[in-house]
């Protein structure tokens, strides 16, 4: 086993009765990397890393930490410490004395914890709420206490199950950059579970996606935003269109046949395979009239435009019912007639689609 | 009252419900009310006008061997029936709590069912069952009975606590460090003391004032409920108003206690909202 890998999964299942909520996963984490695990409700990406922590035990396969099996570790006896969705802090202790729980537990003396749990009170920028009540606090000062209580004992790593999934908007994006900052800084393994993919995207160093129960991908979050490997993946992203059709060798080269015609592949594929196209909704343009030269066109009507900031989104159908989106900033938009109804033509170059397996 | 409550209300019908709760509240407490008036009155029989004021009646009491005797089996089967119910109702909760398994409805009915029991029934079958093992006739039959009305109240109440606890503070110590008994020294037990100190004090009163199965099942060992009838049967005197008004301070302080620690101040500073 190579050295910088900390965590390996090796064919993992667990199922709770009949229902199977991780099937067979086989993937490592490496020493000192933000991952991001994602997906929706249900796709196992919750006990997956509760398997990790020691709170569920897995059904079949294997689980190392530092190459050592932990499979029947209790959690207690894991440093696996975890920040929770609901941060589970304690009602009954104050601030500090949440902070010093796990080396009271450890058996830490209480004059050696103290100065450990102020050190990272500090470090938190918490120190004036030392002796307040959890009640007492703000959610974003709830957060970083959490975050003080896990990493008191210095672990290898972070397990963080959505802590942010209760914070405002405002507070989501700068406690982003706080997380990111202190997993740069301790170079502690941070695995994060989420739904959301700004959040997974924004801090991640790599992204694993997971649906029902399955590994669907994992890669850096440009790999996976430029290059998802199934449909599934780009479909739940949301940021590409998606043209389905079967590959075939055409004139100029392979192209995917389609309802809407037969669109150029930049890329050889396998003839006769079902496949989906994706094109980032960034990288498809709109004209009025028909695009010359080597470009993949589709005739369009305008269904709606959604403002954004600082671009628009403009919604489109083909003539067969399909929806395409196409997302620009405002100038780019300001010479183009987008009224309810307007025929359009929506392209991209060939370049800039990317092809996936039907799944 | 703030504004807008104001405004959506109608000033009528705050009186009459207003009104209802004081007729209601009348009803209940007028009967303590007069015992506790005449307990302080120099006449021999109840009656209107009021004789003079006079402690008389306590000091008899006070001086009744007989009745110290009474108090000091209450006092001494009361603190045993609060420990041993709140310690045996937390189990019951907290396996509530923490277990899924095959007949947990059934167990949960099957503990909460003996308050549901007639009185009359649960005392002759304590009587019979306790007679029967060389049990009965000591104190150790009323604490026994005692228990097993009280404890069914103290898991309800350690019960509800429990629910009101986030899921995750338990494995969240658990993922810190704290091994299963650790958890539940330094998370469970501190989260629930509100509760705990409740369900002892309730569990305290209920057998201070438990007068049916302690007559069944007491013997010699008579608790002051059971000395009270003793009292009646004898003759009526101004005596019972006194132990009466006593013994409702001595619960209602106990329940007062309770309710402070279960709704008020001592949840709050444990709870986290």
């Amino acid at each position: 086993m190579s050295r910088d890998i900390l965590v390996s999964f090796e064919g993992v299942v667990k199922s709770f009765g009949n229902f199977i909520a991780v099937q067979k996963l086989d993937f490592e984490i490496k020493k000192g990397e933000f991952l991001a695990i994602m997906g929706s409700s249900g796709c196992g990406k919750t006990t997956t890393l509760r398997m990790l922590a020691g709170l569920e035990a897995p059904t079949k396969g294997v689980i190392r930490l530092s190459g050592k099996p932990i499979n029947d570790l209790p959690t207690w006896s894991r440093d696996t410490p975890m920040v929770w969705q609901s941060l589970a802090l304690f009602p009954f202790l104050n601030v500090i004395e949440n902070v010093e729980f796990a080396l009271k537990m450890r058996g830490v003396g209480k004059a050696e914890r103290r100065r450990r749990a102020e050190q990272w009170l500090d470090r938190m920028q918490i120190t004036e709420f030392a002796d307040r009540n959890i009640s007492q606090l703000s959610g974003g000062q709830r957060q970083r206490v959490a975050l003080a209580r896990s990493l008191v004992v210095e672990p290898e790593i972070l397990l963080l199950d959505e802590p942010l999934s209760a914070l405002d908007a405002a507070l989501k994006v700068r406690m982003q950059s706080v997380l990111k900052n202190l997993q740069r800084e301790t170079g502690i393994t941070f695995v994060y579970v989420t739904h959301s993919q700004s959040e997974a995207f924004s801090m991640a160093d790599r992204v694993v996606i997971m649906s029902r129960g399955k590994i669907e991908q994992i890669g850096t979050p440009q790999e996976i935003y430029r290059t998802p490997r199934t449909r599934f993946v780009a479909d739940f992203l949301g940021s590409s269109n998606l043209f389905s059709g079967q590959v075939r060798s055409g004139t100029s080269g392979f192209e995917l046949d389609t309802p809407m015609g037969p669109l150029r592949l930049a890329a050889p594929a396998a003839s006769g395979e079902s496949a989906t196209l994706t094109v980032l909704d960034t990288q498809t343009h709109l004209s009025t009239t028909a695009p010359a030269g080597n470009v993949n066109f589709v005739p369009v009507k305008v269904i709606g435009e959604e403002f954004v900031g600082a671009t628009a989104t403009v919604y489109l159908e083909t003539a067969q019912g399909q929806e395409i989106r196409v997302q620009k900033g405002h100038d780019e938009l300001a010479g183009l007639p987008l009224a309810i109804g307007q025929p359009l033509y929506a392209w991209w170059n060939p370049e800039d689609g990317h092809l996936v397996r039907e799944s | 009252m703030s504004g807008s409550a104001d405004l959506n209300r109608s000033r009528s019908v705050d009186w009459a419900l207003m009104l209802y709760v004081v007729l209601a509240y009348a009803f209940v407490f007028a009967p303590i009310a007069a015992s506790f008036v005449f307990s302080f009155n120099s006449d021999r029989f109840p009656s209107i006008p009021l004789g003079e004021f006079s402690l008389d009646w306590y000091r008899a009491v006070a001086t009744d061997p007989l009745v110290w005797e009474g108090a000091r089996n209450t006092l001494f089967v009361g603190v045993i029936v609060g420990v041993v119910s709140t310690a045996l109702g937390f189990g019951a909760a907290y396996t509530d709590y923490r277990y899924k398994f095959a007949g947990k409805q059934v167990y949960l009915a099957l503990a909460l069912l003996p308050p549901t029991i007639p009185v009359i029934i649960l005392g002759l079958a304590m009587l019979a069952y306790l007679s029967r093992i060389n049990l009965s006739g000591n104190a150790l039959s009323v604490i026994i009975s005692h228990v097993v009305v009280c404890a069914p109240f103290a898991m309800a109440i350690i019960r509800l606590r429990l629910s009101q606890m986030d899921p995750a503070l338990e494995p969240a110590a658990w993922n810190l460090g704290a091994s299963e008994w650790m958890a539940m020294r330094h998370v469970i037990v501190p989260f629930c003391a509100p509760a705990i100190l409740g369900a002892l004090f309730i569990t305290m009163a209920v057998s201070f004032d438990e007068f049916a199965v302690a007559w069944f099942v007491s013997g010699l060992n008579e608790t002051l409920p059971v000395k009270v009838l003793g009292f009646l049967q004898g003759q009526v005197s101004p005596r019972i108003n006194a132990i009466g008004t006593f013994v409702f301070i001595l619960s209602m302080t106990l329940v007062i206690l309770a309710q402070l620690l279960l709704s008020g101040r001592g949840a709050k500073l444990a709870d986290k909202e």
